[in-house]
């Protein structure tokens, strides 16, 4: 017995030293502040620095303190985004000419990015509306877009992009929902589409439908009202996240739309619905950007205050190369979305597989950021009194819509195999 | 009438942020932001330029290089122009030195009223409105919760101890901007876009003959002692025997 115990006895002793060297508190009073080396400010002009204060400053008083209450009570919040329109949010990079502010992609990422910080899930319906009113100021008529793009600037009305069906999701192309033109006079809209986000509230949605043949070519974009004969709404859906959204199946049956509600020309309506989509994901993918970096902001203030075996676990190795993993896939993912931002912004040839590499690389990264900050909160990560994982729940469908990572791998790949 | 409003705005750490002491020195690497009753005063100022009381509205900041951003801010609200006394980001301005840097900028610009934060968050001396009030011999209203614009009257109504007290002024005058005065707006975008468009004039003390050395010596900078437990007394003895011994205090 005691021969064992004097064995162990050394080694106790190195046990104890190592110890007493891990748990030591090394954490500096001042620490290597996430500011210094994960700021969003980082990188951007005056203006844009200007922007981001100002939505952060926005997202902070008016969204923040709500942004549980709309998650838990599935509440859509109009006033708030409505006051936010009011800012310019509603139709951020379009033409001033019928109420957008003219803004640049790179300057619209940014306000998402802030704005999602407080709340994702209404950020990300903020930047659907905007991709809608983009599409009617890209591809619209005169008429239309003095039509609609006045209330959707203000968000007196919402907008929906309506492209997925039960049976069409990632192969759209294949889509179903047809729109018969009768005379010169109407379209008739029939089938449905599915996870619609803002469908049911939404008043305007542009629904991509088949006029023509199979494929893409025979696909066009045609505007629908909210209370169009022939338009009705499924139930609203249970979500595991996006809960301050209403998101709902469409049905069209036998739905007249009058012909000059078709936007650009018949048979263009997959080009305008994947135009759309380009600018789209790097909005989700700044949606992804703003809920990961609070959600690290969070982490480190709680393992900053967390003490386990009498000291603040940030002292721990693990904890401090953890949040340093978590701040390169922040870091590299802004980077990302930025760059694929400012390459929207000079129509570079390759934007739209630059903005599929960002928002790949920015859903997953981020995503796995809200999932190391909820491991790193403990238990009190899985309880809902704690914010970090409406972050993770709202986060997981970015890798979903506008397009799934696995075709943005398609999309990536294909560019990269051309000869 | 036409007045014209300066209004001095302050750089300064950001209110959320947490002072940290080093070295004997405040950690100045963090965020900054406009001194929150700056924001204030310029969101007064652009009201009574809405309300057509007033005709222009200009800013004027003390500061380094950085302190532009906080002038942007300031014209996306809705000031008309700026002007940008600077200095060396080491230097250290002290409230009676920016007083007399106002008083040169004020024979510069001819306004009817000069609008300031009572008080900077950073030092909080609440002494440059008052100072310049003494310099140029006008009249000053401070820690305004109202203020009224008639012609060329200020009827103001001032938060004081003892609850609050209405003065009425003529022009030209000094007022300083109390918490309670207004709710600043968000700068819009088109805002923010539009103020990349507006001047910024660049001017040095020198230029306006004043010489910034500071009069007042910073002997110690520390963080306040750490809380301590609190103690349980058993009688009212003992807690005076224990607020006259160890506290000091009677």
């Amino acid at each position: 017995m005691s021969s064992i115990k004097s064995l162990l006895r050394p080694v106790a002793k190195i046990r104890n030293a190592a110890l007493a060297i891990a748990l030591k508190p090394r954490i500096h009073s001042r620490g290597m502040s996430l500011a210094t080396v994960c700021e969003p400010l980082d990188g951007l002009g005056d203006e844009e620095a200007e922007i981001y204060s100002m939505a952060r400053a926005f997202a902070d008083k008016e969204m923040a303190p709500h942004a549980q209450e709309w998650d838990e009570k599935e509440v859509f919040p109009v006033g708030v985004m409505r006051q936010a329109a009011s800012l310019g949010f509603g139709a951020m990079y379009c033409d001033p000419t019928y109420g957008g502010t003219g803004l640049s992609r790179l300057a619209a990422s940014v306000v998402f990015e802030a704005l999602s910080t407080a709340d994702p899930s209404t950020a990300a319906f903020i930047s659907i509306h905007n991709m809608v009113a983009w599409m009617i100021s890209v591809y619209g008529t005169e008429e239309q877009k003095t039509k609609y793009l006045p209330s959707l600037s203000t968000m007196e009305k919402f907008g929906s992009y309506c492209l997925t069906e039960p049976n069409a999701g990632s192969d759209a192309a294949s889509l179903q929902t047809t729109a018969k033109r009768e005379g010169n006079e109407y379209y008739t809209l029939n089938g449905s589409k599915m996870f619609i986000s803002g469908g049911g509230d939404s008043d305007v949605y542009l629904v991509m439908c088949r006029t023509g043949g199979p494929g893409p070519k025979g696909i066009s974009c045609v505007l629908v009202e909210k209370g169009t004969p022939g338009l009705s709404f499924g139930q609203k859906e249970r979500k595991l996240g996006w809960n301050s959204q209403p998101t709902r199946a469409i049905m069209f049956d036998d739905c007249r739309v009058p012909v000059s509600n078709l936007i650009g020309t018949e048979g263009q309506g997959f080009n305008i619905a994947m135009h759309g989509l380009n600018g789209g994901r790097v909005n989700i993918a700044s949606c992804s950007l703003g809920g990961a970096s609070a959600a690290l902001e969070q982490t480190v203030d709680y393992v900053k205050v967390r003490k386990q075996f009498s000291t603040p676990i940030a002292s721990f190795q693990n904890t401090q190369f953890e949040l340093a993993e978590m701040a390169i896939k922040v870091n590299s993912s802004r980077l990302m979305v930025r760059t694929a931002a400012k390459m929207l912004d000079e129509k570079h040839p390759l934007a739209a597989a630059w903005c599929a590499q960002a928002k790949v690389h920015a859903t997953d990264s981020c995503y796995e950021v809200c999932d190391r900050a909820l491991q790193l909160h403990g238990g009190y990560g899985y309880i809902k009194s704690t914010k970090v994982q409406q972050y993770l729940r709202d986060l997981r469908v970015h890798k979903i819509l506008e397009g799934t990572n696995e075709v943005m791998k398609v999309i990536i790949s294909r560019e990269i195999l051309k000869d | 009438m036409s007045h014209r409003i300066l209004v001095p705005v302050k750089r300064v750490i950001d209110y959320a942020v947490k002072i940290r002491v080093a070295g004997g020195k405040i950690d100045t690497n963090v965020k900054h932001s406009m001194n929150p009753f700056d924001e204030i005063a310029i969101e007064e100022a652009v009201r009574l330029k809405e309300a057509k009381k007033a005709t222009e509205v200009v800013t004027v900041t003390v500061g380094s290089t950085k302190s532009q951003e906080t002038l942007r801010t300031a014209l996306a609200m809705g000031a008309d122009r700026a002007l940008h006394v600077e200095v060396p980001e080491s230097a250290e301005v002290q409230p009676l030195e920016v007083a007399k840097i106002l008083k040169a900028i004020v024979a510069k610009e001819s306004p009817s009223i000069v609008l300031l934060g009572k008080q900077a968050i950073d030092d909080d001396a609440g002494q440059t409105g008052q100072m310049l009030a003494g310099l140029l011999d006008w009249p000053q209203a401070t820690f305004a919760s109202k203020v009224e614009l008639n012609d060329s009257a200020l009827t103001v109504t001032r938060e004081i101890d003892g609850g609050l007290e209405t003065v009425k002024t003529t022009l030209p005058a000094i007022l300083t901007a109390d918490l309670r005065l207004n709710q600043p707006r968000y700068a819009t975008l088109p805002n923010i876009m539009k103020a990349k468009k507006k001047t910024i004039e660049k001017l040095s003390p020198g230029d306006l003959g004043v010489d910034v050395t500071p009069r007042i010596k910073v002997l110690e900078v520390s963080e306040p002692p750490k809380r301590q437990a609190g103690k349980t007394v058993g009688s009212v003895d003992e807690l005076i025997d224990k607020l006259k011994n160890e506290a000091g205090v009677i």
